[in-house]
């Protein structure tokens, strides 16, 4: 169903037009509009779907509810735009939500377009959550608009930095990136984190989001006799770098952050999976009071499980509508200010933002690659 | 000073192991220019073509019950090597032939157009993600001097020697290969002489196929996997090497691949440290085309070119 | 040609009318206006790359790197960038008739930086090499953000300034940017209708658009362009004129740089934010495709190009997302992740720029719509047109016979 909903404020205004305004916006309903933006197309489309997925439950459970905005029940729709992760197509797309009147924009997927649009959206007001947007930048441009709700890299990048130093005990670590803006940022604040904690970064080198041959730079971690290797990239990268370390005898802790962990993992590292350890946002959802009933919705309804961001994606929502359910309106600048004080329990917690739109108390979890599967070691929150 | 040795011969090692593969795509691209004077743009993308292409046999055949193993995957590659030639062939009747006395411009940016179009249809086919290569052989790495090299990529070594090997006879003592040389040389007159000159350059063009097919599965094997992506930045470097070892020359390719892999892998290991940091293995990709463009200023004709490069 | 001129006048006319027509059409919108203003941008870009591909016959496929340099430039004038990084010590904020200029320059320097060493090549060369020196442009863009932070890196900058005037000094201290004379970024009224940010800057990328068609009529028809074309056809007679083959052809690099530059500081300006992603080898092709379908060396068929594959990935989106749903539904003998991978915008838009580049070169080498004496060039059967060069006056006529040589010969470019 939600497909049908996708996109194309043209359909949209020609359906209100052609079926007749008075249906929909009879006078016992209000239509309301949920915008999302991410990828749909290209290189991390999969990701992008996955958030549209928990918009779209949250949006679903909603209208079951029947909410009541004022005396009028509202009707949630989700306007859905593709912005295939790209700054420009991002600011085209921010556009179109923005004509589109939506109450709120849940996106975009990565902080290279977020942080572009957040300006455009801020302009008309209208409040932004990114569910997965974790560059600092973001919340820190003095836009009141702005949220997300998943911690940002100086935060994972800080849990990530004392864990190796204090809790893995690494003297000579290397810290590599993928030279994208997710992966430099967060490297820079991993290594930022080691040297607070009193670490060595004996070696920090780089790479590109292409290239699956790292055999130079781990020859030169090799020859700096490390201990511990990070690198923030994906898995596809992750993979061969891990069977790289292996094939090249360099025996040293291997820790990931990128979107791990998951099953393509094991397939593409094969033996050498074991042992590595990744980071990622939140808490582990099936450890969650409501984490394995989203789940099942999930899969219920679109056949796939959670890849990552759906359910910090639902909570987005739902924080958004319990806002204006709060507020009686599903105008931004009445609810807004509501959005800034509510605190909301979600799938993945406390959703309760701090001034500047961040979570106040962001989780992370390390997990680590062992006889055949990934195990939580620690959730580690401020 | 005793103690680098071991990492200097594996920055050697690494070198060689990603040189052998940039050689055998460089064949492909200096075969061609050779006899027809056209850069094949497309070529890389037939390089990733195979590794696709050997991923999805060798994943129906699991499904059919046949475990990855060496046999598979000489079946698998046979069938990419079979769509890869079949590919070239298209190309070279459907869009290089008609072309042959057009403009220069013309046939390139044709195959400018050809590689973009393959690249995407590969990603309507397979998708953008990354596809998994089984594992054929178990890997084991093998110690040489206090440095490691893994049965896996010491195959891709010998294989691309003997190949390369195989080509040279080909070239050098069969008939099909004396026709190439004297297309090469003068078409017209190889056509006077009785050469079939559209059979001499399809030869070719299935040649450089095949070749490629099997680079891309070499590739596949020693990363674990490949990706609609890969062909367009390998294509590109092994262009530069062959343009390195002098273009039209196939021992030129090989040395050629095998010092821009050399160049490549040790550039990424020790700018940072000789630069104190200030450039590092991020500019990795920049090295083949600052080989691509000092050669060409200051040797054009490669380092065993036959032919100059800038021949109006 | 008066009635030409009022032709002309009419063109302008519909095009300045165009934002303000799409705006008030309900499924169109300012979301149009953004991208008729993209567009523009793609138009300029596309006019300087006809310059150095379809006048002098170089295929420079590193086209997008002065783009960059040119967002790059304005990007780190005009936003707190370089004061965050502590290289400067106030926020910069240098005048936009300062900035423009300096982009052109900025852009010409690199165009000739890297058209001198490799002009000597011959075409083919050519293409690989400019494509390295692009991406080269790229990866340091993504890298020189240490040891010091220059560019930021893959961050990118964010806050860059919009186009705006103002009387004030060249750099303010941190958080007291002084208020704009004049900025593109605020609405204003013109005989009634409500000019927003997106009219304005869509009115000001058309004025530099149209300075721009003008610029390369002028050069088409100048001695310089004579003398490009006649390189182009062929090198050996051209040089045998007596024409200078090196400096006409680093005068062509530099040209196609400058209109690349001045179209990178609208972009950046436009847009708020640059970062090296902007910048890739796809960028390059899609504007080379533009060239090539409209008709190298054809400027109404640059445009038409430009118009043509910029404005066509947002109707493909649509579209896709209007009959994706029921494809999904209905096609069940296809595998859904084939489907999805099929009916993904971003692929289909690549391809169709493949399909127009195969298509254009095999069947149609002139483009759509080439300008008269390109498709006589291409299409030898034909006879040979009258020299349209005597009604252009400021013909010389000891060029002119290098570019009536016989296109048969044209393959020693």
């Amino acid at each position: 169903m939600n497909k049908n909903n996708r996109g194309l404020t043209a359909l949209a205004a020609l359906m209100a037009t052609l079926i007749g305004a008075g249906t929909a916006n009879a006078a016992d309903t209000q239509l309301v509009r949920i915008g999302f933006a991410g990828p749909l197309t290209g290189p991390s489309a999969h990701q992008g779907l996955d958030v549209e997925h928990g918009v779209s439950i949250a949006i679903e459970e909603a209208n079951q509810q029947q909410l009541k905005l004022g005396d009028k029940v509202a009707q949630f729709k989700l306007v859905s735009e593709d912005d295939v992760a790209d700054p420009r197509t991002g600011t085209a797309v921010a556009q179109r939500l923005v004509d589109s009147k939506v109450a709120v924009v849940i996106g975009h997927y990565n902080s290279g377009t977020s942080i572009p649009t957040s300006k455009i959206y801020a302009d008309a007001g209208i409040p932004q959550i990114s569910p997965s947007a974790t560059n600092p930048a973001l919340t820190r441009q003095g836009i009141k608009t702005v949220f997300r709700v998943v911690n940002d890299d100086a935060t994972l990048g800080r849990y990530a930095g004392n864990y190796l130093v204090k809790t893995l005990q690494a003297q000579r670590i290397a810290i590599f990136d993928d030279r994208t803006a997710y992966g430099q940022g967060l490297a820079d604040e991993v290594t930022k984190a080691v040297k607070a904690a009193g670490g060595n970064v004996v070696v920090r080198e780089y790479t590109n989001d292409k290239s699956t041959d790292f055999n130079a730079i781990l020859t030169t971690a090799k020859s700096q006799k490390v201990d511990a290797v990070f690198f923030a990239a994906l898995d596809y990268q992750a993979a061969p770098m891990a069977k790289q370390m292996k094939n090249l005898g360099l025996k040293a802790r291997f820790m990931n952050i990128g979107n791990l962990p998951n099953d393509e993992f094991k397939k593409m590292a094969g033996s050498a999976a074991e042992g590595v350890y990744a980071w990622n946002y939140g808490t582990p959802l099936l450890e969650m009071p409501k984490g394995a009933a989203f789940e099942q919705k999930l899969k219920a309804k679109f056949g796939t499980g959670v890849v990552q961001s759906s359910p910090a994606a639902y909570d987005a929502t739902w924080a958004a509508i319990t806002a204006m359910v709060k507020a009686q309106s599903a105008d931004p600048a009445v609810y807004l200010p509501v959005l800034k004080s509510e605190s909301y329990e979600g799938v993945t917690g406390t959703i309760a933002f701090d001034e500047f739109g961040n979570l106040k108390s962001p989780a992370a979890t390390v997990f680590q690659f062992a006889d055949g599967g990934w195990k939580t070691l620690s959730v580690e929150r401020d | 000073m005793e103690g680098n040795f071991d990492i200097l011969l594996q920055q050697v090692l690494n070198g060689l192991v990603l040189g052998s593969i940039y050689a055998l795509v460089a064949l492909g691209y200096t075969m061609v220019y050779g006899i027809i004077g056209l850069i094949n743009f497309a070529h890389g993308e037939v390089v990733m073509v195979g590794a696709m292409v050997t991923i999805s046999v060798l994943s129906m055949l699991a499904g059919m019950g046949f475990a990855p193993g060496i046999l598979t995957l000489l079946l698998a590659i046979m069938v990419a090597a079979a769509v890869c030639m079949l590919m070239a062939q298209g190309m070279e009747k459907f869009a290089y032939r008609p072309l042959r006395k057009a403009p220069r411009l013309t046939p390139l940016i044709l195959a400018i157009g050809i590689s973009i179009a393959l690249q995407n249809l590969a990603m309507m086919i397979w998708g953008r993600g990354y596809k998994t290569f089984p594992e054929v052989v178990e890997t084991r790495p093998i110690e040489v001097f206090g440095a490691t090299v893994t049965n896996v990529q010491m195959s891709i070594m010998i294989i691309s020697v003997v190949i390369m090997l195989g080509l040279w006879l080909l070239v050098d003592k069969t008939r099909l290969g004396k026709a190439m040389r004297a297309t090469a040389q003068n078409q017209e007159v190889a056509g006077l002489m009785g050469i079939n000159i559209n059979r001499v350059i399809s030869a070719t063009f299935l040649i450089g196929a095949g070749l490629g097919a099997i680079a891309g599965v070499m590739r596949a094997v020693n990363y674990g996997q490949a990706d609609a992506y890969m062909g367009l930045l390998l294509g590109l470097k092994a262009f530069s090497a062959a343009v390195l070892g002098g273009i039209g020359n196939l021992f030129g390719a090989m040395a050629g691949g095998l010092l821009l892999g050399l160049i490549e892998s040790l550039a990424a290991g020790y700018t940072g440290h000789l630069t104190g940091g200030f450039l590092g293995a991020n500019y990795q990709d920049i090295f083949a085309f600052a080989v691509l463009i000092l050669v060409l200023l200051f040797r054009p004709n490669g380092l065993m070119g036959e032919r100059q490069a800038d021949r109006a | 040609m008066k009635n030409q001129t009022a032709q002309y006048l009419l063109l302008i006319l519909a095009f300045v009318a165009l934002p303000f027509v799409v705006d008030s059409i309900p499924f169109l919108g300012p979301t149009w206006v953004r991208i008729l203003g993209f567009a523009m941008l793609y138009v300029l870009l596309a006019l300087g790359l006809n310059i150095v591909i379809g006048y002098a016959g170089l295929l420079d496929m590193g086209y997008i790197g002065f783009y960059a340099i040119g967002a790059y430039l304005y990007a780190l004038l005009a936003s707190p960038h370089l004061n965050m990084a502590g290289l400067v010590d106030g926020v910069l904020n240098w005048p936009l008739w300062v900035i423009i200029p300096l982009a052109a320059i900025a852009a010409a320097i690199c165009g000739v930086l890297i058209g001198a060493p490799v002009l000597k090549l011959r075409g083919d060369y050519l293409a690989i090499v400019t494509l390295g020196f692009g991406e080269i442009i790229r990866i340091f863009m993504n890298n020189l953000d240490q040891p010091v932070n220059i560019t930021n890196g893959p961050q990118g900058i964010s806050n860059i300034a919009p186009l705006h005037i103002d009387g004030g000094a060249w750099s303010h201290a941190a958080g007291q940017a002084p208020e704009a004379l004049l900025s593109l970024q605020t609405s204003w009224s013109l005989f009634g209708l409500k000019v927003t940010p997106v009219i304005s800057y869509y009115l000001f990328f058309l004025v530099v658009v149209i300075f721009a068609i003008v610029l390369s009529k002028r050069l088409e028809v100048s001695r310089i362009g004579r003398a490009w074309m006649a390189l182009r056809e062929d090198e050996v007679a051209a040089e045998a004129m007596g024409l200078n083959k090196r400096n006409l052809k680093l005068l062509a690099f530099a040209m196609g740089a400058t209109f690349g530059g001045v179209s990178g500081v609208l972009f950046s300006s436009y847009q708020g934010f640059v970062s090296p992603e902007s910048f890739t080898l796809m960028e390059s092709i899609m504007v080379l495709a533009m060239v090539v379908l409209g008709g190298m060396g054809s400027i109404r068929g640059v445009v038409l190009g430009a118009l043509i594959l910029s404005v066509m990935p947002e109707v493909f989106r649509d579209l896709v997302n209007w009959i994706q749903p029921f494809v999904m539904d209905n096609v069940t003998f296809v595998s859904r992740e084939v489907l999805r991978n099929v009916l993904d915008a971003s692929t289909l838009r690549m391809l169709v720029f493949g399909l127009a580049l195969i298509l254009v070169m095999r069947y149609r080498p002139e483009g759509l719509w080439p300008s008269n004496r390109r498709r006589a060039e291409l299409h030898d059967g034909d006879p040979e047109p009258t020299p349209a060069a005597t009604a252009l006056s400021t013909t010389v006529p000891a060029s002119t016979p290098a570019f009536d040589h016989p296109a048969q010969q044209a393959d020693k470019v």
